[in-house]
């Protein structure tokens, strides 16, 4: 890194020396970022014998793609996937539909108290989890929404984070945008869900990945709610699958860990503008 | 224009659904939360007032000291490496010679995408002692493997480094993002001054980067001291409780041992902590930015 100091020199022998160097460790770092990736993918391609050969070998050939159905009948992988759509759907289109709205109602209209509120609103983002812990799994036993989509649903919908995210990029948005859609005729909703959504659509797709991907691999929520098998949403499959509660073999254990991670991964390849943007823009907590 | 109903209906229709569901999900469990914790409640039975009960049980709960230790470990070993080595390689992605910047932040931030508990699971065959690849490694290099998540002086610091593994692409972009925010004049008017690169960095850079510094220390306490499913899917709180940290141990009392008024001070306690440790960063902190102007 002693280079920098001379970029107009890059004939320096010491310099690209340095620099290949630096170059070099921060790629294999990289590469140990991934290395458990490709490890999890390649044991769960083995046979058990394989997986417990001395010396392991990097690639055992062939590969035993059958432990990916294995895995999948072994516990009922199919239901954890369709709970952790159906929960992590639902909490990002109704979050983002509430947040969006309550977002508009902050940045575009007026009204006694709203200052105040926002600001209230503001102070609830410092209540930490572990405090309503509690209290929320009392009101969801209340509500009789233990163990049930609701109960994995509607708790995720409330936060404030979001309106605050969204209200911030909505007030930038020229009032007289608004005013020209209402000569035109326009409800107020209409308004909101024409002109306004379509223009920050930015700051909403980018609320959306961190929205979907939190509630995708939240856990302390979901293992507070949920009490039988069939509504484990996949983080907690891995949880039973790590406590033994299906099969004892690394590589269907490995196949199992690849359902959770490997759909969020290609997620990740095809968004991750928004990602590395959404974390740069606001200092968002991944 | 003014819209056709008052403004302030408006405003109120479209705020009202979210403020129902924050108020319901949000400030009344808080409330609840705090008057719990001066209950002896075990969720079937009616809860009984105690007073401070709870919380004079906390002060004599070996238990709460040895996992808020636990924690305060974890946070000392996930959170100076977390920093470090973010800022060394934000600083190095950041220099205009790199080649493939955005392929190495891209594979840097990769594991905070993913569930920790997954990826926990995936650690906890590559640090198995007998067929895990960290001790093949070792095994390789003559070295007799190690007992990563069962010897009790080995696991936490293993717990921890899954914790900076799946954390530290977040640094590396927040860093990336400070290092940008700071002006190149900046960098050439040290420059001039005859700086060094180590110079500029210490004198320049770093102290610019305060903001983004404490942006990250906060964040990391606060991570830090909530730290839950790497310990409950790895190591279950051992061994010899080694790794039983203070979230763990709440979430035990509550669900487990079903002792939800005494669990409920300890959520308290645990915002206490977590709030007075964020106010002390604030200050020492911005009494450092004050220096420097």
């Amino acid at each position: 890194m002693a280079v920098a100091r001379r970029p107009e020199a890059p004939s320096d022998l010491a310099g690209r020396v340095v620099r290949g160097a630096v170059w070099t460790v921060v790629m294999v770092g990289g590469l140990a970022m991934v290395v458990p990736f490709l490890w999890m993918v390649l044991t769960s391609l083995r046979t058990d014998a394989e997986a417990f050969a001395w010396p392991p070998r990097l690639v055992t050939w062939p590969m035993r793609w059958e432990n990916y159905p294995e895995a999948w009948q072994i516990a009922p992988f199919g239901r954890f996937f369709l709970n952790s759509v159906i929960v992590s759907v639902s909490v990002t289109v109704g979050s983002l539909l509430l947040n969006s709205l309550a977002a508009f109602g902050f940045a575009k209209y007026d009204f006694r108290g709203r200052n105040v509120l926002f600001m209230a609103l503001l102070a609830t983002l410092m209540i930490p989890y572990q405090v309503t812990m509690i209290p929320s799994f009392l009101l969801l036993k209340q509500l009789a929404w233990l163990d049930s989509y609701p109960g994995l649903v509607v708790p995720g919908l409330a936060g404030a984070f979001g309106i605050f995210f969204l209200r911030q990029y909505m007030i930038t948005i020229p009032d007289d945008y608004l005013d020209a859609a209402r000569i035109d005729g326009a409800t107020e909703y209409r308004i909101f869900w024409r002109v306004v959504m379509p223009l920050a659509k930015p700051a909403v797709a980018t609320l959306a990945v961190f929205t979907f991907l939190g509630a995708w691999n939240d856990f302390l929520g979901p293992l507070i709610v949920v009490k039988s098998d069939e509504m484990r949403t996949l983080p907690l499959a891995i949880s039973a699958l790590s406590a033994g509660h299906y099969v004892m073999s690394w590589p269907l254990l490995m196949a199992g860990a690849s359902f959770v991670v490997i759909p969020v991964l290609l997620v990740y390849l095809v968004a991750q503008r928004y990602f590395v943007e959404g974390i740069a823009l606001g200092g968002l907590k991944g | 224009m003014k819209p056709r109903r008052n403004q302030a209906a408006w405003g109120w229709e479209f705020i009202a659904p979210a403020l129902l569901l924050i108020g319901l999900f949000v400030v009344v469990p808080c409330v609840w939360g705090i008057g719990l914790s001066f209950t002896q409640y075990d969720a079937i039975a009616p809860a009984r007032f105690i007073g401070v009960g709870n919380y004079s049980r906390l002060r004599e709960d070996p238990l709460v000291w040895s996992t808020l230790m636990n924690t305060a470990i974890y946070v000392l070993l996930t959170l100076p490496t977390s920093l470090a080595l973010a800022l060394l390689i934000a600083t190095a992605l950041h220099q205009k010679w790199f080649v493939g910047r955005s392929f190495a932040r891209g594979i840097y931030f990769l594991p905070n995408v993913t569930s920790l508990a997954a990826v926990a699971f995936v650690w906890e065959w590559l640090l198995n002692p007998e067929y895990g690849l960290a001790n093949a490694g070792l095994r390789g290099l003559g070295i007799p493997g190690l007992g990563w998540l069962s010897d009790p002086e080995l696991a936490m610091p293993s717990v921890a480094a899954v914790g900076v593994w799946h954390g530290l692409g977040f640094g590396v972009l927040i860093y990336l993002a400070g290092l940008r925010s700071i002006p190149e004049e900046v960098h050439e008017a040290a420059k001039i001054d005859g700086a060094g690169f180590w110079q500029g960095f210490r004198s320049v850079t770093w102290p610019l980067l305060t903001p983004t510094t404490m942006f990250l220390t906060i964040m990391g306490v606060i991570g830090g001291f909530q730290v839950f499913q790497s310990v409950y899917i790895m190591t279950g709180g051992g061994p010899l409780d080694r790794t039983r940290v203070y979230l763990y141990y709440l979430w035990q009392s509550a669900f487990q041992n079903l002792e939800m008024g005494y669990a409920s001070a300890m959520a308290v306690l645990l915002f206490v902590i977590v709030m007075v440790l964020t106010l002390v960063q604030r200050r020492f902190y911005d009494r450092r930015l004050q220096a420097w102007q």
